[in-house]
């Protein structure tokens, strides 16, 4: 079941090269869509009780190496995977209604990007998350480089090498965590499930976690390792931006909490003030450039950069308020960020400009457009009664308990948020009507993609809203059916090896 | 008292094959006034063909030592061997419709080949310092008249000139050093008589030290490993586009075994006195050839500095010392050999099918309408910068975890430091090929020099340039060339998905040195 998931939309795409050219938008749509269907059918059959791996699959791979093929879905995964899917989904729809140039190749390169990140979340051997952690890079090249704008040759360059910096030095971090540990273990092995259980000496964590961070940073993007965007968001397709920061980022954030935590605990203790001030730093800047910048596609882009600031901060808590909150906050950011990037591609298709101060006026004559993007705002600020108050409040709760500072001043974040959401959706929507541009109601061939969204946003937001307000109690237990475990009885960590160092019960947020 | 020797046909019958394909390989191209171009081609790959097969044959086969323990017929050399002749196989269907082979006559360009393919298959079996040297110049004189072949190219003159020079200092200076090594050994000449001749510590001995250094300086300059380099970029651009290919792949996968075999079995026990060295090297090498290639406009060029800096990542997985070092440098070099001859086989067509030679603007704009040439292109630059999804990434995790295992982590981190290096030169490739338009450029036209302009051109040859011997223009398309070259990128993918049955092949190299060291 698993390994259908991950390998359907790349074997569309290939199958897509034999096809007439205008037929395979609707053929990978097809692929798209069954894919949609297998991740939904993997939610409806999911156990939410144990925190175990389900559906595993594991197959000799590479035995000389002592790589394996190992795929499984628990209750951190399991929700990006539906969020890749439903992304994904959309973005193939809406792509197939543009008829891009060579739409064979940009077919292939979505299925190729699509059946690599699935693969990341779904990957349980930790070499094989490293190359489908990788692979995610070539695609997004290829489609940012054909079928992007501007200045895209030095763009994606740009972004290759920030990126590959990061993930090449992860493979090392990888080799030697296998090579390192095989004395304990009795052989080299990558399975992370066996590798938790032998946890390095601190020495050696240290080094490897610094590796896996700046990977992980890198690709999410953080404060201080963010260059690249500015870039390759203004050179990006608009519909692949919105997987590129809806889902790629997330795929960082979930890094951290399927490996770096597990297997590198007395790293992550060691080193959680610094990762937290990289998420503090994070959420101010990103927040201060958002509410500064004119330019509508790097307003979101930044305000990206402060929300993965938010959900590293709720990481690095090591408390397990945080991490459920961040695992919320992953799947709402992503089903947020995706619409706000499909509305940017609707407002600079009409006003021509992606400058915010030449915009203005659009809701005259488009409310439903005005109305759909006031929900993905609010969603976006995080108002309360939407999902992302929900995560938000989690993050802050889980940092309250241990770090009390850096919560106060992670809270001005929030504030932030309500400033830069309100002026980009005020600057474009109201204010008086611009120049240049017309303001035109939303077309059938951009509804059809957005309305399932924000409906996505809004059921979203209606379940966890009704959970809050009976108490924080049964917030965290109801969680755990919802999105993700919450926090396992200690027993099960002693008997997963954890080494209950340090703060003994909050930093259980670590995956089972 | 003379034993008489014992031969073993067996074990010899590659190397007899390949010197009987030679002579009726020559004698062939002596008939007809052009040499039979299709006649000598189909006779050099039965030649080939039978030499692999008898190759594969003996890969089951038990390790023997041959001709009084000169040569050696085990995993690493008959492995080696086969990466040599299938990039000589490779080689064939490129030089078809190549300028250069059809005015030296194909005839005389296949023998030369298989005498080259002949020096490499042995000096991947030699293990005393006499075979070791003589298979060494048996491989080097051809290439250096096959760099020089196209007459009508100064820079191809320039380039068989300048091989013939470095590759000299460099034979001389490794001569020098064996004859170092035999004085201080106490006139051992075999690689494990060498070793227990000179014990464990080298620091006391000075004739020896000079030696190993000199041998180590000769094999430098054969697997162009900075900073005895300079000479690659050079020669590669010069050279014909096939015989670089040739030279890019087989020569270092030659050199490697015999450097492999005589460092980790003479050497052996001395092992932890050059590592240091030779990881330095290493270390200078991947920054060299990385920085080197950076800047280049000429592919051919790209190319050799990309071949430099892959010499360094390959010297890693030697220098670690280990069965699993070994394993992984054969693997890389399978791996190498797969990529590389892809790459210089699309530099080939668009030299023939454009006037822009080796330049970078030959490829641009290929992905729109020429996708067959452009997606072996793709695939081999990423594949050689190591991304995932190819036989590069399994090469490299291969290569590092040889080294993190050898306490070399640091090295693990020059090596993907280096590709990180590499992406912005290999991405430049496929960049042009999908993102940049077309040149506007006339197609070449018969008699047209593939490389007008690009060169200076001698006056007396000009009117014969690029013309085959049956009067076709250089340009036009061959299947049989394109066949291969997408066989061998569909060969770097699948090997980067199910690496396991050419991790199979190149553990038998690390099998054999293991038998050798009597481990």
């Amino acid at each position: 079941m698993l390994s259908w998931i991950v390998f359907i939309p790349v074997v569309v795409g290939l199958i897509g090269f034999l096809l007439p050219a205008r037929v395979v938008g609707w053929w990978a749509l097809l692929g798209s869509l069954v894919s949609l269907g297998l991740a939904i059918a993997l939610v409806a059959g999911f156990d939410a009780a144990g925190g175990a791996l389900q559906d595993v699959v594991d197959r000799s791979w590479i035995p000389q190496l002592g790589v394996r093929y190992q795929l499984g879905v628990d209750g951190l995964s399991l929700f990006l995977v539906l969020l890749t899917s439903v992304l994904w989904a959309a973005t193939v729809l809406w792509s197939a209604l543009q008829h891009p140039d060579r739409p064979r190749n940009y077919f292939f390169m979505l299925g190729l990007a699509q059946t690599a990140t699935l693969g990341a979340f779904l990957a349980q051997d930790l070499l094989l998350f490293v190359l489908f952690f990788d692979l995610m890079l070539i695609p997004f090249y290829f489609l940012i480089g054909q079928w992007g704008t501007g200045d895209r040759i030095r763009a994606t360059i740009k972004m290759i090498i920030y990126t590959l910096i990061g993930s090449l030095l992860m493979l090392v971090a990888a080799i030697a965590t296998a090579v390192l540990s095989a004395d304990a273990v009795g052989q080299v092995t990558f399975s992370i499930e066996t590798l938790r259980q032998f946890p390095l000496p601190a020495g050696s964590q240290y080094w490897i976690f610094a590796f896996f961070s700046l990977a992980f940073l890198i690709k999410m993007p953080a404060f201080l390792v963010h260059g690249w965007i500015v870039d390759a968001y203004k050179a990006c397709p608009l519909p692949v931006l919105a997987l590129l920061s809806g889902v790629l980022s997330k795929v960082a954030a979930y890094g951290f909490l399927r490996i770096v935590m597990p297997v590198l605990p007395d790293a992550a203790i060691h080193f959680q003030d610094v990762l937290l001030i990289i998420a503090l730093a994070s959420i101010l800047y990103g927040s201060a450039m958002a509410f500064t910048h004119p330019d509508i596609r790097l307003i979101a882009a930044y305000s990206s950069v402060a929300q993965m600031g938010f959900i590293t901060l709720g990481i690095f808590s090591l408390s397990s308020t945080g991490g459920d909150g961040s695992v919320i906050q992953m799947v709402n950011h992503g089903l947020v960020i995706a619409p706000v990037f499909l509305i940017v591609a609707i407002i600079a298709e009409r006003s021509g400009t992606e400058d915010i101060r030449e915009m203005g006026g659009m809701a005259r004559h488009a409310p439903v457009l005005a109305a759909l993007f006031i929900i993905v705002t609010m969603a976006l600020l995080a108002i309360p009664g939407s999902a992302n108050f929900v995560g938000e409040y989690f993050i802050l709760q889980g940092v309250f308990e241990t770090k009390v500072a850096i919560a106060v001043v992670a809270s001005v974040g929030i504030a932030l948020a309500a400033f830069y959401a309100l002026r980009m959706y005020q600057q474009t929507m109201h204010d008086r009507e611009a120049a240049a541009g017309v303001s035109r109601e939303i077309a059938f061939r951009e509804a059809i993609v957005l309305v399932p969204l924000v409906a996505c946003i809004v059921a979203l937001a209606l379940y966890p809203g009704l959970i809050t307000s009976r108490g924080t109690d049964a917030v965290d237990r109801s969680l755990a059916a919802v999105s993700t475990d919450a926090s396992p009885p200690p027993e099960a960590l002693a008997e997963g090896g954890w080494t209950g160092y340090g703060p003994p019960l909050e930093t259980a947020e670590a995956p089972r | 008292m003379i034993d008489t020797p014992d031969i073993d046909y067996g074990a010899l019958a590659p190397i007899i094959a390949l010197t009987a394909g030679i002579c009726v390989v020559l004698l062939v191209g002596l008939i007809g006034p052009h040499g039979r171009r299709g006649l000598s081609s189909a006779l050099t790959l039965v030649t080939l063909g039978a030499t692999a097969g008898l190759m594969i044959w003996r890969l089951g086969e038990p390790d023997v030592d041959l001709v009084a323990g000169a040569l050696r017929s085990d995993g690493l050399s008959l492995t080696i061997g086969l990466i040599v002749v299938a990039a000589a196989a490779f080689v064939v269907p490129l030089q078809l419709r190549d300028p250069a082979a059809g005015e030296s006559g194909f005839g005389e360009s296949h023998t030369l080949l298989l005498g080259s393919v002949l020096g490499m298959v042995m000096l991947a079996e030699a293990q005393n310092l006499i075979s070791f040297f003589v298979a060494l110049e048996l491989l080097s004189i051809p290439l250096y008249v096959l760099c020089g072949s196209h007459r009508a190219r100064a820079k191809s003159l320039e380039s068989g000139l300048k091989y013939l020079i470095v590759g000299s200092i460099g034979s001389a200076t490794l001569l020098y050093g064996s004859a170092f090594i035999y004085g201080g050994s106490g006139g051992a000449t075999d690689f494990t008589a060498i070793a227990q001749g000179i014990g464990t510590d080298l620091a006391d001995d000075p004739l020896i030290l000079v030696g190993i250094a000199f041998v180590a300086v000769g094999l430098a300059f054969k697997v162009s490993i900075a900073p005895f380099h300079q000479w690659t970029p050079d020669v590669y651009e010069g050279a014909p586009t096939p015989v670089t290919a040739f030279m890019a792949v087989a020569t270092k996968a030659a050199a490697f075994a015999v450097f492999a075999r005589f460092f980790i079995v003479a050497l052996g026990p001395s092992s932890d006195q050059w590592q240091p060295a030779l990881a330095a090297l290493a270390a200078i090498t991947i920054i060299v050839g990385n920085v080197g290639a950076l800047g280049q406009g000429s592919l051919k060029r790209m190319l050799g500095y990309s071949g430099v800096a892959q010499a360094g990542y390959m010297l890693v997985g030697l220098l670690v010392g280990s069965i699993a070092g070994i394993d992984a440098l054969v693997f890389y070099l399978a791996a190498y050999t797969l990529m590389n001859l892809a790459a210089f086989a699309i530099i080939a067509i668009r030299e023939r099918e454009t006037t822009l030679g080796d330049d970078i603007t030959a490829v641009q704009g290929i992905g729109k309408d020429r996708p067959e040439l452009a997606w072996p292109l793709t695939i081999s630059m990423l594949a050689l910068a190591g991304l995932p999804g190819t036989a590069g990434f399994m090469g490299k995790l291969f290569l590092i975890e040889a080294a993190v295992a050898g306490d070399y982590t640091w090295l693990g981190v020059f090596i993907v430091v280096g590709s990180m290096i590499s992406l912005a030169y290999y991405l430049r490739v496929v960049a042009a090929v999908w993102m940049r338009p077309a040149p506007r450029l006339a197609p070449a036209i018969a008699g047209a020099a593939p490389e007008a302009g690009a060169d200076g051109p001698l006056p007396s040859r000009t009117g014969t340039r690029g013309r085959t011997p049956a009067g076709t223009p250089s340009g036009g398309r061959c299947w049989l060339l394109l066949g291969v070259t997408l066989i061998a990128a569909a060969a770097t993918i699948v090997f980067g998905i199910v690496p396991s049955p050419l991790i199979d092949f190149s553990v038998h190299a690390g099998q054999g040195l293991a038998s050798m060291l009597g481990l």
